[in-house]
């Protein structure tokens, strides 16, 4: 029996910009199993990203419960849920989101750094999944003389060096041209093979949801279909 | 990595990095110098203080500084000089004096002045007064019965010169007017130009020759070596010397100059608040510009689950890094300054009547006291990071979905 890496029952989240409110998720509920390779599909103002910030520790819902790799959000202090995201949730964004004044190695180092990992080891695992993202001559580079598909394969690498049970992807092939985005979700299928993470990410790109195993898809704040391919 | 990761966060704007920097060395700086110029006035104020007759210690008659007469004179002097020899420290000077209010006339001019009859060998290193002090003529001779030294400022007032006569006249101890003439034998100069308007020397012979005073003295001053310790020896010397006599540090004989003093470490430390608030505005602002700047970036960390200490830690340590930079270079700088002005001095001659006023030299070499500079650095890096606990704490305290979304 597989267990739930994620479990989401009931979430209801409203956005207040001025006197206006805005309903992103509308009782939303979702079951993902450790190891999936889940698109969460759906045209903007879906509330995709809401749910991915839901689902990272990243937000609060407004009602709601959020169980990630086993833990309940419920009465979680931000220090607590902080610790949760260091050692559990590897987070891709779509902007990259690299620090500038780090290099690839250091911007990969940094998480494990963060984890008290020792420095040798954190040199090392850096390096293996440098190479692993195909980056073995970038380590030294910084982002800004990265081309896009190389900060994002560094963010992946970012995401996944602390050995997290989930990474959430919010349209990370996005700003990447597609034979770049598919390069890079080739990655992210081989380290879901590799090291069983689950992978969640958000799109609207319909390369990204063939390639998918499954497809959860959203409209306006509610999960309208979801389709195991596998 | 911590601090490799601040030190290049504070280079990715070199230009505002460099504004920073020049705030904090101007800011350090300027505390260092004019508290090292401050403490040079004050060291000149208690230097021309002692040195204008008061020494270190004053030995008189009770009631002399009541009523500063001939009357109130010290008949045993050499029982106290007895036990002053057995109680001060080796490379102590002292003399004694005759000094009493006179008036100072010649064809031209009369004036109030104070005489002072004085041991010419003995004075010399006790006060100003020497060889060295007198830039027409000589200095006096021990047994010249009919010599007097004025000052320059004085013989500009009278019109005079050496080989002129003076007359001074003054109240005997007998209560009778006494008056004497004297042939100016030397004109001195002083650091202040109250003192030469204000005292003649004669020595004490004449002095005891016309206030028909057999023996004795006014006053008996003392200096101690480096000026260290008076107010031990004070002690011991009321313990020693009978109550009818009066001792008295330099500290009691003036107390205008005691009082200025201890407010000075209190305009001192308030000046560097006010240069510190200038500086601290300063540094909120830069730190909040950088913190806002980089809001995404703290989004990411906590994202990436820096927990919102460590946030602050890293906002502090840059700060921190910035801080320790602009003190160490203000400090060169404030030294390298310091130490060229104590060789060549701040000439205030053309400011001297209102710097007399205040008791001030007329060139003042700057000294440096470590406390000073201790809190100077602990003023500027101290309160530094305190005023950037806000923005750091600012940082640490962005929603990462609000800070994410920051364009």
């Amino acid at each position: 029996m597989h267990r739930n890496c994620v479990e989401c029952r009931d979430i209801i989240k409203t956005y207040h910009q001025g006197k206006i409110c805005v309903h992103a998720l509308n009782g939303v509920s979702l079951s993902i199993e450790q190891g999936e390779f889940v698109a969460l599909a759906g045209p903007s103002g879906s509330g995709k990203t809401s749910l991915l910030n839901i689902i990272g520790g990243l937000d609060k819902a407004d009602s709601g419960s959020v169980i990630v790799t086993g833990k309940s959000f419920e009465n979680l202090s931000d220090s607590k849920l902080a610790k949760l995201r260091l050692n559990n949730i590897g987070f891709v964004f779509q902007s990259y989101n690299l620090i500038p004044v780090l290099s690839a190695l250091e911007n990969v180092e940094y998480v494990m750094l963060l984890q008290g990992v020792p420095a040798e080891e954190r040199y090392e695992r850096s390096i293996q999944i440098l190479n692993d993202t195909g980056l073995e001559d970038k380590y030294n580079s910084r982002p800004a003389e990265l081309s896009g598909g190389q900060q994002q394969r560094v963010a992946v690498a970012r995401a996944i060096v602390s050995n997290p049970m989930l990474v959430l992807a919010d349209e990370p092939t996005a700003n990447l041209d597609s034979e770049t985005g598919m390069g890079l979700l080739e990655i992210m299928k081989k380290m879901n093979r590799l090291k069983k993470v689950t992978f969640l990410f958000s799109t609207h790109d319909n390369m990204v949801m063939d390639f998918a195993d499954r497809l959860v898809l959203m409209k306006d704040g509610e999960i309208v279909g979801d389709k195991n391919k596998v | 990595m911590q601090i490799q990761i601040a030190w290049r966060n504070i280079w990715r704007n070199p230009r505002r990095t460099m504004i920073m920097l020049t705030a904090m060395i101007i800011g350090i700086w300027s505390m260092i110098f004019l508290g090292g110029m401050m403490r040079g006035m004050m060291v000149g104020m208690i230097n021309n203080g002692i040195s204008t007759l008061t020494g270190d210690i004053q030995i008189h008659a009770k009631g002399y500084r009541d009523d500063p007469s001939i009357e109130y004179f010290m008949p045993d002097l050499k029982g106290i000089e007895k036990t002053i020899n057995k109680i001060l420290p080796r490379g102590s000077r002292y003399t004694s004096r005759i000094r009493v209010n006179a008036i100072a006339a010649n064809a031209r001019h009369s004036t109030g002045v104070t005489m002072v009859g004085i041991h010419p060998v003995k004075e010399p290193g006790v006060s100003f007064i020497g060889p060295g002090a007198v830039v027409h003529g000589r200095y006096l001779v021990p047994g010249n019965n009919n010599g007097i030294l004025i000052g320059r400022a004085m013989a500009e007032k009278f019109g005079t010169k050496t080989g002129h006569k003076i007359i001074l006249m003054s109240e005997n101890i007998q209560h009778d007017i006494a008056s004497k003439a004297f042939i100016i034998m030397g004109i001195f100069k002083a650091e202040m130009q109250s003192t030469e308007k204000h005292f003649v020397f004669v020595t004490s012979s004449s002095a005891r020759h016309m206030l028909k005073l057999a023996k004795g003295a006014s006053e008996i001053s003392i200096i101690l070596p480096h000026h260290k310790g008076d107010k031990k020896i004070t002690w011991n010397l009321r313990q020693a010397i009978p109550d009818s006599y009066e001792i008295h540090t330099w500290q009691e004989l003036l107390p205008i100059l005691t009082s200025y003093l201890k407010m000075f470490d209190g305009f001192m430390y308030i000046w560097f608040l006010v240069i510190f608030i200038a500086m601290g505005f300063g540094i909120v602002n830069t730190t909040l510009m950088a913190v806002y700047e980089r809001m995404k970036e703290f989004g990411l960390l906590k994202a990436l689950g820096m927990r919102p200490w460590l946030i602050i830690r890293s906002v502090l340590l840059e700060s921190f890094m910035l801080l320790v930079i602009g003190t160490a270079i203000g400090n060169c700088m404030g030294f390298l300054t310091i130490h060229f002005l104590s060789i060549t001095g701040i000439n205030l001659t053309s400011l001297s009547a209102g710097a007399e006023f205040a008791g001030l030299s007329r060139i003042i070499y700057p000294v440096l006291y470590p406390k000073d500079i201790i809190m100077a650095n602990v003023v500027v890096i101290g309160l530094g990071l305190v005023v950037s606990l806000y923005p750091a704490v600012k940082a640490a305290r962005f929603t990462p979905v609000e800070a994410l979304s920051h364009e």
